[in-house]
């Protein structure tokens, strides 16, 4: 097999704050392969969205990329240039937010915010890239795009925005589309149609997406494979449906078993739902060497605590891997 | 828009009745200038006077026939200086609305510039000497401030012209010539009446860009690829000059009564130094139609205010207004 459009290996963010060093991703790997679609999973504080923003260069200015590489495409996004990111963000590799309602400047049309991108990595002219914006809301199905084109964003509905976010970030037809949180902020009759929307036209454009959730529900409606963080780690790695199925880490087990599912027999009396105890351990003890997830295992042992488990292949799946000691073994 | 403007109307025949309220109930009037200046008079001269001039009428009707004039834009009669308000301040207000504006217009480039400079580095050096700058601006009374320029630029470095509004020697130079002459002599006392209100509007821009170079729509901008200035000078600078503008609004009767003391400090022949002259003259009608006419231009001022903020904001504009 040829190489992957995307291969990330070992990355490390450290965050430099009052208090010294802090490790906010420890040793993060995965690919990507050219139109495939990943999910990244696991609680708020694991390290989802630092990912993303590593690869966008985008992390914060108290934030470093301290070891690992990126590779895009044969070239080292971990050591690039800033003036090079700039040519790769919303061109090469394009990224949508959590939160439509508050991610489209209030004081520009639609119209200009998506063309401004056309503008800016094609070359287009104005009144190209306004023709090229009203096809584009066209294809993120906004009704009557021609007049909407001039609509400013509180003129949309969060829906909508989203729509537009989605036509600003595939407008230059990226290879890689990082969608992070898209629906949380939505009605979920909505996030279906969002979640329709980008896998019609990444299928269509060949753009890999890298789908940022704690929702089992949305990983499984999009993504092929998923990556399950912890404390900026990945714990399991594997196809969704292999997962879904057997989930080999106690956390993922967790995970999954903390989504309700509609009960057959809707006349039952609902059980309360499991729950994972205890929280995230702080930023501060992300670096050490211990499974992270330990104080909240029901499975965890002396070694568990005072070793760092490595990634291990999962006995009859192929691309399964998981970071545990004392993983589950056949189905959940 | 219609329902501004009747607001402003109403807000307008208000202040025509506070005015001639108050300079009513302040002591003196014409008749004691007059018989100052004759060298004093008896009570019955005196009478005379006051009946020549309605001043004898009972204070209802002569705020009826003061209305009623306002009304046909008759300001009356300047008794000191013997030509119609009217004529005095046309003469004066161009003069007054040139430094007003320019002062604005200062205040707010130079101020959004030094605001937007120290939100990129809310802690560099160069921050720190905009607060200070600011401080100083504030602090310091105008007519120092214009007198320091003065002592500074006029006579140690005579880099600008002491005082007036024109050289007097181009009287038959060409119209270019005296347009560099009146920008000459403009801008010490543009500068020094921009001082004050250059600090507020740093300091908020300052403020007001540090909020919003963390929104998501800017964070959205940088994924776009967009470079750092174009995403702080075009994404971010729009979003936050409202509040700046809105300030500036509220501000423009303050640049107004500011006005009064520069052109004092720089013998600016506008409205302020004609105020000055009228209110020790005792000339109520002059006062009055000063009075009125700035209150015209704070009351013009703010509807520009509103003109400019539907411009930047599309969430003001939607929807009536």
């Amino acid at each position: 097999m040829a190489t992957p459009l995307l291969e990330v290996r070992d990355l490390g963010v450290r965050f430099t704050t009052r208090d010294g060093q802090v490790t906010v991703l420890d040793d993060v790997s995965f690919t990507l392969e050219r139109g495939e679609r990943i999910s990244f999973v696991g609680e708020s504080g694991c390290g989802k969205s630092m990912t993303a923003l590593a690869l966008m260069g985008l992390l914060p200015a108290m934030g470093q990329v301290s070891g690992g590489s990126i590779n895009f495409k044969g070239e080292d996004l971990a050591t690039a240039s800033e003036a090079r990111m700039r040519q790769i963000r919303g061109n090469e590799i394009s990224m949508i937010f959590q939160e439509p309602m508050t991610s489209l400047n209030p004081v520009f049309t639609i119209g200009r915010q998506i063309a401004e991108v056309l503008q800016l990595h094609r070359g287009l002219d104005r009144r190209t890239a306004r023709a090229r914006a009203i096809d584009l809301l066209e294809a993120v199905r906004i009704p009557n795009a021609a007049a909407r084109v001039d609509d400013y964003p509180h003129q949309l509905s969060g829906g909508q925005r989203q729509r537009v976010m989605i036509a600003i970030a595939l407008a230059c037809e990226p290879e890689v589309l990082i969608a992070d949180e898209p629906t949380t902020a939505l009605d979920v009759t909505v996030q279906a149609e969002i979640f329709a929307l980008l896998r019609d036209l990444g299928a269509k454009l060949e753009t890999a997406i890298i789908l940022i959730t704690h929702d089992m529900g949305a990983v499984a409606q999009m993504a092929e494979r998923m990556l399950v963080m912890y404390a900026g780690r990945r714990v399991e790695e594997g196809r969704v449906a292999d997962i879904i199925k057997a989930p080999a880490h106690p956390y993922t087990r967790g995970l999954i078993a903390c989504v309700p599912h509609i009960s057959t027999d809707a006349t039952r009396r609902l059980e309360r739902l499991p729950e994972i105890d205890g929280i995230v351990p702080p930023i501060t003890s992300f670096g050490r060497d211990a499974c992270l997830f330990a104080p909240r295992c029901g499975r965890a042992s002396e070694v568990c605590h005072g070793e760092r488990p490595a990634p291990a292949g999962v006995a009859g799946h192929k691309a399964h891997s998981v970071a545990c000691w004392h993983p589950h073994e056949g189905g959940a | 828009m219609a329902v501004r403007a009747g607001y402003a109307l109403a807000l307008l025949l208000a202040v025509v009745i506070l005015n001639f309220t108050l300079i009513h109930i302040a002591p003196g009037d014409i008749a004691d200038t007059i018989a100052g200046d004759m060298g004093g008079a008896t009570e019955e001269v005196m009478a005379q006077i006051r009946a020549d001039y309605g001043l004898d009428k009972p204070f209802p009707v002569q705020l009826g026939i003061y209305l009623g004039n306002v009304v046909r834009l008759d300001f009356g009669y300047s008794f000191f200086f013997n030509t119609p308000v009217t004529s005095l301040i046309a003469e004066r207000l161009p003069a007054t609305l040139l430094l007003v504006f320019t002062a604005q217009i200062f205040a707010l480039v130079i101020g959004v510039v030094l605001g937007v400079i120290s939100a990129r580095r809310p802690h560099g050096l160069l921050s720190h000497f905009v607060t200070l700058l600011a401080l100083f601006g504030y602090s310091a009374p105008v007519f120092w401030t214009g007198i320091m320029l003065l002592i500074g630029l006029s006579l140690l470095l005579p880099l600008f012209p002491v005082a007036g509004m024109i050289d007097v020697a181009l009287i038959d130079a060409p119209l270019w010539r005296q347009y560099l002459s009146v920008a000459h002599h403009l801008f010490l006392p543009a500068l020094t009446l921009a001082s004050i209100f250059l600090a507020l509007y740093s300091r908020l821009t300052r403020a007001s860009m540090l909020e919003v170079l963390g929104a998501d729509y800017i964070r959205t901008a940088r994924a776009k690829g967009l470079s750092e200035r174009d995403t702080v000078y075009r994404h971010a600078l729009k979003n936050s000059l409202g509040p700046v503008v809105t300030l500036a609004g509220l501000q423009f009767s303050a640049v107004v009564s500011g006005a009064v003391l520069v052109e004092t400090v720089f013998s600016w022949p506008g409205l302020g130094t004609l105020a000055l002259q009228s209110i020790l003259a005792r000339d109520t009608p002059t006062i009055l139609g000063i009075l009125f006419f700035s209150a015209l231009v704070v009351i013009v001022g703010n509807l520009l205010t509103d003109l400019a903020l539907r411009l930047i904001d599309p969430r003001i504009r939607g929807g009536g207004g």
